[in-house]
């Protein structure tokens, strides 16, 4: 009896031995693999770190331009046409329409760009020496028209001076932001180098601010007066993209997904287009777009650079993700609340419309706001619709010509102003960004809300 | 449809069903008929069941009587769950399950295909071994099947029948007060009796329990067996349970399942005191199982 006690006694503290002894090994591997799942969030966040910090330390600087507050002279020597028509008694609308045209048409023609160059040079301090070109350039280009624009909303401005604040050219930012090198020789200088005196003048006395340039959202692109360029076009233009994703492609994903999943019976059929709506989830963007052009523009007609055709191809990319998704948060409802309903006498489409749509319903969400927000930053579908052309108006319905915000930032990259531009399409992600932030936290937030509720 | 009569306690030869595997030769089962017990309403004849190739019941032929509890006991994978899914056809909704043989509620073969699977759920009430409360509050549970059926004409009709529903399972004194609270914070033993409101709602003739009490503690247990020794005043109530225990104590009838097969039924005493089979008195002495 004492034996068989010591015997297994021995037994068990061999048995202990050879436990202990793997311990080390067995503890190291579980400290090596932490420290690899460490390093790696490290590293992921590291390089979305350096990603933020060198969008926004580039792209800032860009929200503010300089701006020069300058004394305008609507000068009746420059502006020598005659007096804005009157409508006489007895004078038909479109007679009246066609005298008015006529006196625009003399406004446009006159030298506005005289107008602001007088401006630029009263604004010099006396005895300033400064040739009419070098003093023009230091305006935006589109300034003039601003003028011209005021003048003809209000033709009782002749003869006076009013106080304008005008924007400073892109080349005069770049000056002043010290975007340029301070150092080069006057030939590789984007300015003359009395504009380039005067502008230094300018934001001593303060005649030149910078200011808050709200103009980049209220804008659209511009390549004559690249200070002025904003983005709100290719914003509208993503909208109205995004609003045809979610109006095409939520009905139909969540429609296909929950008659896959629910009601489609298993078989090879069914495999199939299951196999491929994955398949579709892989094929690259492009592709899509390549489609785009042929379905929607060739067969269809559908218009060149419109948001309806970057929607459509947009909701095919997306298609297969909201699927996807919305058929995984399906699955993961559990069979007894199916077996509940049905038990009770529930038909299918009972059971899926009161029970397991409102229990996925967040899962979906997530899945229709992620899919949107991937569809919002897609760019190589669109350039194969012709949405990289350079459109200067604001889309007043899908159908008209646009630009995207992506597409857009793929625009100001390639600009020849560089020096310019690049704050510029560095502001542009960070509206891109911004856009993508908030609607990810509209799904976190809806998320939450909906799972409390329950 | 043709139902058979027998005298008491004669056995009854079955012939294989055409659809059995030949590999076994098809058992005799013995069918009873306890004089003293209700008459039946709910009757199976050689019921069969296929998932894929694979048999899981094999010629199961049962009277289930009027207003008294059925219980089906037998070791894990015998089939009772089985047998008991397709007694209100829950058994459709698993791909590849094919069910032969005939099961009829008062002469209507449940399998018929102009049947209406949604009207004969409304009949065959069932509730489910682990409690499934919907996501809802306790109201909208137990409305949630009148609702759909439309049996409350009104408001006032629905809070009727949901209050005497929940009186009707033992749980309202309990909850009344908050009865717009989610029915998943109940306990477990309530959430049970939730579902069994649930399914009492709806009225039906026949209510079907997979193991009800499998994941209650004893004293949820207990309640639960004593709620449905009171409902079987008004229900056809079958239960399919591992405890032989409980079989004892709340049923009238047993029936004993192996290996797909129906081994032997009758009045409950009678099985638990003098069984006729070997395997019925091997499984309730703790022998098999």
């Amino acid at each position: 009896m004492a034996d068989t006690t010591t015997s297994t006694d021995a037994a068990a503290r061999a048995r202990r031995e050879t436990i202990r002894k793997g311990l080390g090994r067995r503890h190291l591997t579980e400290k090596l693999f932490r420290g690899f799942g460490i390093g790696a969030i490290l590293i992921a966040l590291g390089l979305v770190g350096t990603l933020f910090w060198m969008v926004i330390s580039k792209g800032y600087p860009a929200f503010t331009q300089a701006n020069a507050t300058l004394e305008v002279y609507f000068d009746p020597e420059i502006l020598s046409f005659d007096p804005a028509p009157v409508r006489g008694a007895g004078q038909s609308d479109a007679d009246y329409r066609a005298a008015h045209l006529g006196w625009q048409r003399a406004v446009t023609m006159a030298n506005w760009n005289r107008i602001v160059e007088n401006a630029v040079v009263n604004a010099a301090p006396q005895g300033f020496e400064i040739g009419s070109r070098e003093a023009l350039a230091l305006i935006d280009a589109g300034e003039r028209h601003r003028l011209r624009d005021m003048f003809v909303a209000n033709p009782n401005l002749l003869g006076q001076r009013v106080s304008v604040d005008m924007l400073a050219s892109a080349n005069t930012d770049n000056w002043l932001k010290g975007t340029i090198d301070r150092n080069l020789p006057d030939a590789r200088q984007q300015l003359a180098a009395s504009t380039r005196q005067l502008a230094d003048m300018m934001l001593e006395n303060g005649t030149i601010e910078f200011r808050f340039a709200w103009h980049i959202f209220t804008n659209v692109d511009s390549r004559a007066a690249p200070a002025a360029a904003g983005l709100a076009g290719a914003f509208v233009g993503s909208l109205y993209m995004m609003l045809v994703v979610i109006v095409l492609a939520v009905p139909i994903g969540v429609a296909s997904a929950i008659y896959l999943e629910e009601f489609a019976p298993k078989n090879r059929l069914t495999d199939l287009i299951e196999v491929n709506i994955n398949n579709l989830a892989a094929v690259p963007s492009i592709v899509f777009g390549l489609l785009g052009a042929a379905v929607f523009i060739r067969y269809f007609g559908l218009p060149l650079s419109a948001p309806i055709v970057g929607g459509l191809v947009l909701t095919l990319m997306t298609l297969p993700t909201i699927i996807i998704a919305t058929r995984s948060s399906l699955r993961a409802v559990p069979p007894s609340l199916r077996q509940a309903a049905l038990g009770l006498g529930a038909s299918k489409t009972q059971m899926v419309f009161h029970h397991v749509l409102p229990i996925t319903f967040p899962g979906i969400l997530t899945a229709t706001i992620i899919g949107v927000a991937q569809a919002l930053g897609e760019t190589a579908p669109l350039l194969l619709i012709g949405m990289n052309a350079f459109v200067a108006a604001i889309p007043a319905t899908p159908f008209d010509q646009s630009s995207a915000l992506p597409v857009q930032i793929y625009l100001w990259q390639g600009n020849e102003n560089r020096n310019f531009f690049e704050a510029r399409t560095s502001a542009a992600i960070m509206v891109l960004l911004g856009l993508m932030i908030t609607l990810n936290a509209i799904a976190v937030i809806l998320r939450q809300r909906l799972e409390r509720r329950k | 449809m043709t139902t058979d009569t027998f005298s008491a306690g004669a056995p009854f030869a079955m012939s294989a069903s055409p659809t059995a595997v030949p590999a076994e030769p098809v058992k005799e089962t013995v069918r009873t008929i306890d004089p003293a017990a209700n008459p039946a309403r709910l009757r199976t004849d050689d019921v069969s069941v296929f998932y894929g190739d694979k048999q899981a019941l094999f010629d199961v032929s049962i009277d289930i009587p009027e207003k008294s509890v059925s219980a089906f006991i037998g070791p894990s994978g015998c089939g009772k769950s089985t047998f008991l899914r397709c007694i209100n056809r829950m058994n459709d909704t698993i791909e590849g399950c094919r069910v032969s043989g005939d099961i009829t509620l008062d002469g209507e073969n449940l399998y018929d295909p102009r049947l209406d699977v949604v009207e004969l759920r409304a009949r065959i009430g069932m509730v489910f071994q682990k409690p499934n409360p919907f996501p809802k509050s306790i109201f909208e549970n137990v409305a949630y099947g009148p609702r759909i059926h439309g049996l409350a004409g009104n408001k006032a009709d629905l809070e009727e029948i949901v209050e005497s529903s929940l009186k009707k399972a033992g749980l309202f004194e309990e909850v009344k007060d908050r009865l717009h609270q989610p029915g998943t914070g109940l306990s477990g033993g309530q959430q049970q009796r939730l579902c069994i409101a649930r399914a009492i709602a709806v009225g039906p003739e026949v209510i079907l329990m997979d193991e009800p009490c499998s994941a209650l503690d004893p004293i949820a247990t207990a309640v639960i067996e004593e709620l449905i020794d009171e409902l079987r005043e008004n229900y056809t109530i079958i239960i399919v349970t591992h405890s032989m225990q409980q079989a004892a104590r709340v049923s009238q009838k047993t029936a004993f399942f192996h290996l797909g097969k129906l081994i032997e039924e009758g009045p409950t005493e009678e099985i638990f005191t003098n069984p006729r089979e070997k395997r019925t008195q091997d499984y309730i002495t703790g022998r098999i199982g």
